[in-house]
């Protein structure tokens, strides 16, 4: 199941395709980076929607100017203590300009939410029986401001205080 | 001092909101304890050997007499009636019960105090130096620039999994009193050939069991851009920084596998290419000026009478006399004194202080210094602002709670790591071999001079025992504890690694070995040098040989 950034649930369209599937006709899929680098002439000449599942250990500066062709990017948590994703997430979203859907998978737990809402990451792979019971929708919501600029740009604190003594000083 | 604003406060109230929560969830149930581990120890929160720790953070050191004594009430009413203040300036409270450390820290929230990241794989605590806005010999107070690193670093959204811990450490003296080159990033205040302020920056230090020195990466960055260029220190870190072997995960591993070269074309292109990001990073004048006015120096008063009643204490009361030899520091402002709090009388355990203590510091602190106190890395505390009038005053009150040891900076004056008392990790005791050597060492020290001590209870060398003039490592072999001797390292702006003086040997035979060592120093010193300066001079083979003929 799928968690959204907005809180809400939903079913995956996606089908993740093993690497010895083929894809039917029109189908929406998602491939390995493997078969992304074996074959990437075949992938791009498809059409309709293409997903890739990224490993974590690719810099996006060595995959980062591909992003732009697929539809929806899955970033990967082997363990929840593994940061490299939030990275990878920060860079193709504000530097390669992905503007697809980045999707969070692997150990993805409520902890960790907020973070990489602010990374960037717009949906995430979860076990919905869990996710609703310990309320994860409200992770999102535990903090409304922050100290560091961010994928969502909102204004910092910093920021927030330098308009303040802005306006007060005018 | 800096006080917080209504972010600040609303953070702080957030952040004690979700871990209260966290810890219901765990106490639920619905956390593992491997999931729940993490999140605790985000909050400063470990399990040792006999109950739960909980380490808090002081930023650069810094506490007002208000967050002493909110510190000194968890001590009485959730403690033993003691904290242990650490190497990172921050303290610790060793008998603490998890369902009682939601409350802690929402009565810490209430002085602005946390345990945010004071363990865990991202950023620590900013360390810097204890004399800062107080020092002769510094540029400005580094203090407004620790706020703004310590906000910018808290709950970071990219770099909370990092492939290990990060400290920041930040000087701006030109003495280096805050240890920069053992941090994963050192920040040096400076300024360039236009006057300009901006930073050198340092990055790969650190101890442990594969003891490295910081190297600089770029020797002057404005200082608009720290905020960015750090960032791109971090970034590079995050995605190449080794994740499976945790003994090879700090920066430090990084840097020495890449070279600092390779390391600096890295972090140079990442900066270059960070475009908007840069903007957003920027730290604007009016930002730090803002800061600044938060820390700035207090109206001292005109002492400029005061000298020749102090010179008049001092004649008549020599034990006086010693304590402010080695306890009280040049400070700024004419008249005004830095003070120096032995938390080292020997037989005592290093760094503890009891709750009476820090509540007596705080009423001296209101009383005489601005109502400041400073931790050191060294475990000691500081009155930064004393008039040099009331020294004589401050030093019986301090005299009767036996905070007046005179012995700063000399052979009692030990850093020690809780070790196998308290400590999971420890592989050794090293708080009795610390109380040993102390009681030991207490009665010739003014004739060794200053000689810096540090052991550590296990590699991970919390104790800094790397760079001690004397490094003492305590380790297990067979079953037994033993020590491994360092000699001639150092912490300060000539920062070195001690040398192994031999093989390991046993606890009874530690304070016969240090004292055979110290010997053969005093022997072949040279005038005015010390210990790593002879060391330096003549190598390791006089020592070697000294613990070779006594064997």
């Amino acid at each position: 199941m799928l968690l959204d950034r907005s809180g809400g649930f939903r079913a995956d369209p996606w089908r993740h395709l093993a690497d010895d599937e083929t894809p039917a006709s029109g189908e929406i899929v998602t491939i390995s980076f493997k078969r992304w680098q074996a074959e990437p002439e075949r992938w791009s000449d498809r059409s309709g929607p293409l997903g890739l599942r990224l490993p974590n250990d690719v810099p996006p500066a060595s995959f980062g100017p591909a992003a732009t062709r697929f539809a929806l990017i899955v970033l990967n948590f082997p363990r929840f203590i593994d940061g490299r994703a939030y990275t990878q997430a920060r860079l193709l979203h504000g530097r390669f300009g992905f503007k697809g859907e980045l999707r969070a998978g692997g150990n993805v737990l409520r902890d960790q939410l907020l973070f990489m809402v602010r990374c960037g990451f717009d949906s995430f792979e979860v076990d919905a029986e869990r996710a609703r019971a310990e309320d994860w929708p409200r992770a999102f919501r535990e903090f409304d401001q922050f100290y560091q600029p961010a994928a969502d740009h909102r204004e910092t604190i910093l920021r927030q205080r330098l308009r303040g003594w802005q306006t007060a000083a005018e | 001092m800096y006080h917080y604003d209504d972010f600040d406060r609303k953070f702080l109230e957030e952040r004690v909101a979700q871990y209260r929560d966290q810890v219901r969830r765990r106490l639920a149930g619905q956390l593992s304890e491997d999931e729940f581990r993490s999140l605790r120890l985000m909050n400063g929160l470990y399990l040792q050997l006999h109950a739960y720790m909980l380490r808090i953070s002081i930023p650069y050191g810094t506490l007002s007499s208000a967050q002493l004594r909110g510190l000194a009430h968890v001590a009485r009413r959730w403690d033993k009636g003691y904290g242990h203040f650490t190497t990172r300036q921050n303290i610790q409270y060793h008998w603490i019960r998890l369902e009682d450390t939601p409350d802690i820290l929402a009565h810490l929230a209430t002085v602005q105090l946390h345990g945010i990241q004071t363990s865990g794989n991202s950023f620590r605590n900013i360390t810097t130096d204890p004399f800062a806005g107080a020092a002769a010999d510094e540029i400005e107070d580094p203090r407004p620039y620790g706020e703004i690193v310590r906000q910018w670093s808290a709950l970071h959204p990219e770099f909370s999994f990092l492939p290990r811990k990060f400290k920041i450490v930040l000087n701006a003296a030109a003495d280096d009193r805050a240890a920069v080159k053992i941090h994963d990033l050192g920040l040096n205040l400076r300024r360039n050939a236009k006057g300009e302020l901006g930073f050198e920056v340092l990055v790969g230090g650190g101890l442990g069991r594969t003891p490295i020195l910081a190297q600089t990466v770029r020797d002057f960055i404005p200082r608009r851009e720290v905020l960015a260029y750090i960032t791109a220190c971090l970034r590079v870190y995050n995605q190449y920084g080794r994740r499976d072997n945790l003994f090879k995960s700090r920066i430090k591993i990084l840097v020495q596998s890449l070279g600092i070269e390779k390391y600096r074309q890295e972090v140079e292109a990442e900066f270059a290419a960070m475009g908007a990001e840069r903007d957003e990073l920027d730290l604007p004048d009016a930002v730090v000026a803002a800061m600044q006015a938060q820390f700035a120096a207090q109206a001292y008063p005109d002492a400029r009478g005061d000298e020749a009643e102090l010179s008049r204490a001092l004649a008549a009361e020599p034990d006086f006399a010693r304590w402010v030899k080695y306890n009280v520091k040049p400070h700024k402002a004419t008249g005004h004194a830095i003070v120096v709090v032995s938390l080292k009388q020997p037989g005592r355990i290093t760094g503890d202080c009891s709750a009476s203590q820090m509540e007596l510091l705080a009423e001296l602190a209101d009383k005489l210094s601005f109502g400041e106190i400073r931790i050191t890395h060294d475990q000691n505390m500081v009155l930064p602002h004393v008039r040099k009038v009331a020294l004589y005053d401050l030093w019986l009150r301090l005299g009767a709670a036996e905070l007046a040891t005179p012995n700063i900076s000399l052979a009692s004056d030990i850093i020690c790591c809780p070790g196998m008392d308290y400590c999971s990790l420890a592989t050794a005791r090293s708080i009795p071999i610390s109380q040993a050597l102390a009681t030991n060492l207490a009665k010739r020290e003014e004739e060794i001079g200053p000689l810096q001590i540090k052991i550590s209870g296990c590699i991970n060398a919390c104790g800094h025992h790397h760079v001690g003039h004397i490094g003492i490592l305590g380790l297990e072999k067979n079953g037994a504890e033993s020590y491994q001797i360092t000699v001639g390292g150092s912490d300060n702006a000539q920062a070195a690694l001690g040398g192994i003086v031999g093989p390991a040997v046993a606890a009874h035979e530690v304070t016969a070995t240090v004292d055979r060592l110290i010997d053969t120093y005093l022997r072949l010193r040279h005038a005015g040098e010390q210990f790593p300066d002879t060391y330096r001079r003549v190598g390791l083979a006089p020592f070697k040989e000294a613990l070779y003929v006594a064997r």
